[in-house]
């Protein structure tokens, strides 16, 4: 495959970067070539959160995402602060209340997915929106194997949740596939 | 000739050591030795650590393995010797300035950590390598070439100090009450878990010059005559007590758990014993 | 088993590297973005049998570390920035007293608290420098993940065989990025140990014996009572004052890394024989340097290469050289680093002219992409 650039943004607190990660492990996992990194500030919680990871066959070399193939975002703020930089035709994933520019919607493929709404209210656990996230993002790109990706939701996820989590994932699949029908 | 006592601890080639006529080092230094002998402690096994003063040179002159390090660390050091090799008896000479003012915050974080480790702040109440400056445990109104006016700080009490830091063993010795130093320290030596012993030092050249304590005979009987064993302050009253000072075991507690036992254990569960 | 092939943050495969190469000892004091060294320790080094302690201070955490070196066991201590300068004063101490020890500094951008979670390269200088008066020192660079792992191991080897402190100079680029590791047995490894003789009882702890390097070494507690110094000591390590005695064993200990240099450089070439311009960097930098290369070669733009020191000091100057020579190409080079021109200097020195250098340097805080290395050479071509 080709590289694919994927970046997940939220406040602190809400687990993208170990969305990223569990991607990354994932695609790893199946013989891919990964990187992950993020940017952080110095808020534990809150405060804006920034994870990358790249998908490829071939060896990476610059580590850092430069134009992504999907961006992730969970709150406004984090939409508003990178949507000026996708590639063309990416594809966007916001949380359904989040306000998308009619010109992003226009050039890019725009996905308004209940994320926080289906942890609350669905997956009945808040801390699961990452992983539902995971779910989407897999579900749109295809970067990793379903037993990598739930195999490395389950090295990541506290024990007693596993369950849940999975219930999350596919979830999140499920989403996209709605919103394709 | 040197007694057997020196000639057995001692590496006498090192000898005449550094420290001036009178100083009260060379007595605490003798004093230590005389204690790790009377432990019967293999030489092989015993640890001196020492930082950077007067003090610290001590090291250099005890025939173990010695370890003179950089100033106030030498309870850092100490503090990876002992856990890396837990059998080693690790005993750390040090000094005022370089326990209590550079390396006050090793001290106190050794104290409360409770690792076994025996530290003997040889107390001469100046910085003496540098030429008389006033330490942390100068007392109040007396003269340093750095507090010509008189010193304003308020000093240190070493083993209080200690002891509300998390010390198990605390006590405090002078360089005039030979026996009972001995005594003492073989005591903190023996106690498993972090010791801290106060040696009462006399420095005539700087400390007692500046502040007109006339020489070491006179400065060693001031200590004879104002030092009381813990024992018998037991028995007086505030007023006899004005102006004394106390010697002997201070403080202890026997059941507080020791930090490289603790870790051992770790390493014992986590199976890395193996 | 641990799984031979892992996805790690370079600070982990930092610890994983260490262990392999036989750490059993860690002392630090937590510090962004060097703290998962210390917490990935923390975890592992128990169960290895090894300890680890969290000190009271950046100090007390060398201090310890070389407490414990001295007693036998292979040490390490991980810091940033602030944590790097306040370290200084002990890897003086290590330098002198010869105690083989690895101190890690995940660069970020600074002076001072700077910007604690952004990354930079600006203690490059200080890794040569940073102690008082002249002394010894390796410093390696790591630019991948499994370079933390591999590279690590490396420096262990060469704190051990030279009885050096060695500079494990990650930055934060590398230190928080993921990527594939294998984590190599130390069975498949080279691992060095340092030379214990158990038999000179104290009388000559610092002699070099025939056919060595550097002096011998029997840890605390076998027998071999001796004394150790940050003072100037005399081949029985006890102070001395004696000027010939300071010249020479000053001399002793800067000239068992010079007189080896072959033994310590390594660094990495990548189209250097036949570029037109050649990059130099090390660390994260590397990284936007190779895509730049990559991404050049799709344009059809000037031929690029990169020169990358691993072994940052002693700085790969024969190596640089030789390319200059041999490149009849070559019209320019660039040093891309993340800080105000340090590598720049030692590189101006070394090719004292013989080809034109420029700079790409960045101080606030991001890193250098691939497309402002492409326009750096545009601009200077």
């Amino acid at each position: 495959m080709a590289k694919t650039e994927i970046r997940m943004t939220g406040s602190g607190g809400q687990g993208v970067i170990m969305g990223t990660i569990i991607i990354a492990e994932a695609a790893y996992a199946d013989g891919k070539q990964v990187v992950q990194c993020q940017a952080y500030g110095p808020e534990a919680r809150g405060g804006s959160s920034k994870a990358e990871t790249i998908v490829s066959d071939k060896r990476i070399t610059y580590t850092k995402v430069i134009k992504p193939d999907l961006l992730l975002a969970l709150t406004q703020v984090s939409l508003n602060k990178y949507v000026d930089c996708l590639k063309n035709k990416a594809i966007v994933v916001v949380d359904e209340d989040i306000v998308v520019p009619e010109e992003v919607e226009a050039i890019h493929t725009v996905y308004h997915l209940p994320i926080l709404k289906g942890a609350e209210e669905v997956i009945k656990n808040k801390m699961s929106a990452n992983i539902i996230s995971v779910g989407v993002v897999n579900e749109l790109l295809h970067v990793a194997s379903q037993k990598s990706v739930e195999e490395a939701v389950l090295n990541h996820v506290p024990k007693g949740t596993e369950e849940v989590n999975l219930k999350a994932l596919h979830y999140g699949a499920q989403l996209v596939q709605e919103a394709h029908k | 000739m040197p007694s057997k006592l020196i000639e057995k601890t001692m590496r006498v080639n090192r000898l005449p050591h550094i420290w001036c006529p009178g100083c009260g080092h060379g007595i605490l230094m003798r004093d230590v030795a005389q204690a790790i002998e009377n432990c019967g402690l293999d030489p092989d096994k015993v640890v001196i650590v020492s930082g950077i003063g007067c003090s610290s040179r001590a090291a250099g002159y005890m025939n173990y393995n010695t370890l003179h390090t950089t100033h106030g660390r030498a309870i850092a050091f100490a503090t990876g010797v002992k856990l890396a090799n837990p059998e080693l008896n690790v005993i750390v000479i040090t000094g005022d300035g370089d326990a209590t003012a550079i390396g006050g915050n090793h001290l106190i974080h050794a104290c409360r950590r409770n690792i076994d480790l025996t530290v003997i702040v040889f107390n001469n109440n100046i910085y003496g390598m540098t030429g008389g400056q006033y330490s942390p445990t100068t007392p109040h109104g007396e003269k340093g070439t750095t507090a010509p006016y008189g010193n304003i700080d308020y000093n240190f009490d070493i083993p209080q100090l200690a002891q509300a830091a998390g010390a198990t063993f605390t006590g405090r010795c002078t360089a005039y009450h030979a026996q009972q130093a001995i005594k003492l320290i073989e005591a903190g030596i023996k106690h498993h878990g972090f010791s801290l012993i106060e040696g009462l030092s006399v420095c005539p050249t700087y400390y007692g010059r500046k502040n007109k304590k006339g020489d070491s005979v006179k400065m060693l009987s001031w200590q004879k005559d104002n030092a009381v064993d813990v024992k018998a302050a037991a028995k007086m009253t505030p007023e006899q007590l004005e102006g004394k000072i106390l010697i002997g075991e201070l403080s202890r507690v026997d059941n507080k758990e020791e930090y490289t036992d603790m870790y051992m254990k770790i390493i014992e569960k986590v199976g890395g014993d193996k | 088993m641990a799984k031979r092939f892992q996805l790690l943050q370079g600070n982990e495969a930092c610890v994983e590297g260490a262990i392999a190469a036989g750490m059993r000892f860690y002392a630090g004091y937590p510090i962004t973005p060097s703290t998962e060294i210390a917490e990935r320790s923390a975890l592992r080094l128990p169960q290895v049998g090894g300890k680890f302690i969290q000190m009271e201070d950046e100090i007390g955490g060398i201090a310890a570390a070389l407490g414990a070196s001295v007693a036998g066991l292979k040490a390490m201590t991980a810091t940033s920035g602030p944590g790097f300068s306040l370290k200084q004063e002990n890897i003086g101490y290590a330098a002198i007293a010869e105690i083989p020890i690895v101190i890690v500094d995940v660069q970020r951008e600074g002076p001072s608290t700077g910007l604690p979670t952004s990354p930079s390269q600006g203690d490059l200088m200080q890794s040569k420098w940073g102690t008082h008066g002249d002394h010894p020192v390796i410093v390696i660079s790591p630019s991948s993940v499994q370079e933390c792992y591999t590279e690590c191991v490396r420096a262990f080897n060469m704190a051990e065989r030279f009885r050096v402190p060695v500079i494990f100079l990650m930055d934060e680029i590398i230190g928080h990025l993921r990527e594939g590791c294998e984590l190599i047995p130390p069975e498949e490894l080279t691992i060095s140990n340092r030379r214990i003789d158990r038999n000179f009882n104290g009388t000559l702890a610092y002699a070099v014996q025939e056919g060595n390097y550097v002096p011998e070494y029997a840890p605390f507690g076998e027998g071999d009572k001796f004394n150790v110094t940050g003072l100037f000591h005399d081949l029985d390590g006890f102070p001395t004052n004696d000027n010939n005695i300071t010249d020479s064993q000053e001399r002793r200990l800067l000239d068992k890394i010079r007189m080896r240099r072959d033994r310590i450089e390594k660094w990495e070439e990548f189209d250097c024989d036949d570029c037109e311009t050649m990059i130099i960097c090390f660390g994260g930098t590397a990284r936007a340097v190779h895509g730049a290369i990559e991404d050049a070669k799709e344009m059809d733009f000037v031929k690029l290469g990169m020169f990358r020191p691993i072994t940052v000091w002693p700085f790969p100057e024969e190596a640089l050289l030789k390319i200059i020579k041999d490149n009849k190409h070559l019209r320019q080079i660039i040093v891309a680093e993340h800080n105000d021109g340090q590598m720049l200097l030692e590189v101006q020195r070394v090719v004292e002219g013989r080809v034109p250098v420029d700079f790409l340097g960045k101080i606030d805080g991001t890193t250098i992409t691939p497309s402002e290395v492409i326009e750096k050479v545009k601009e200077v071509y």
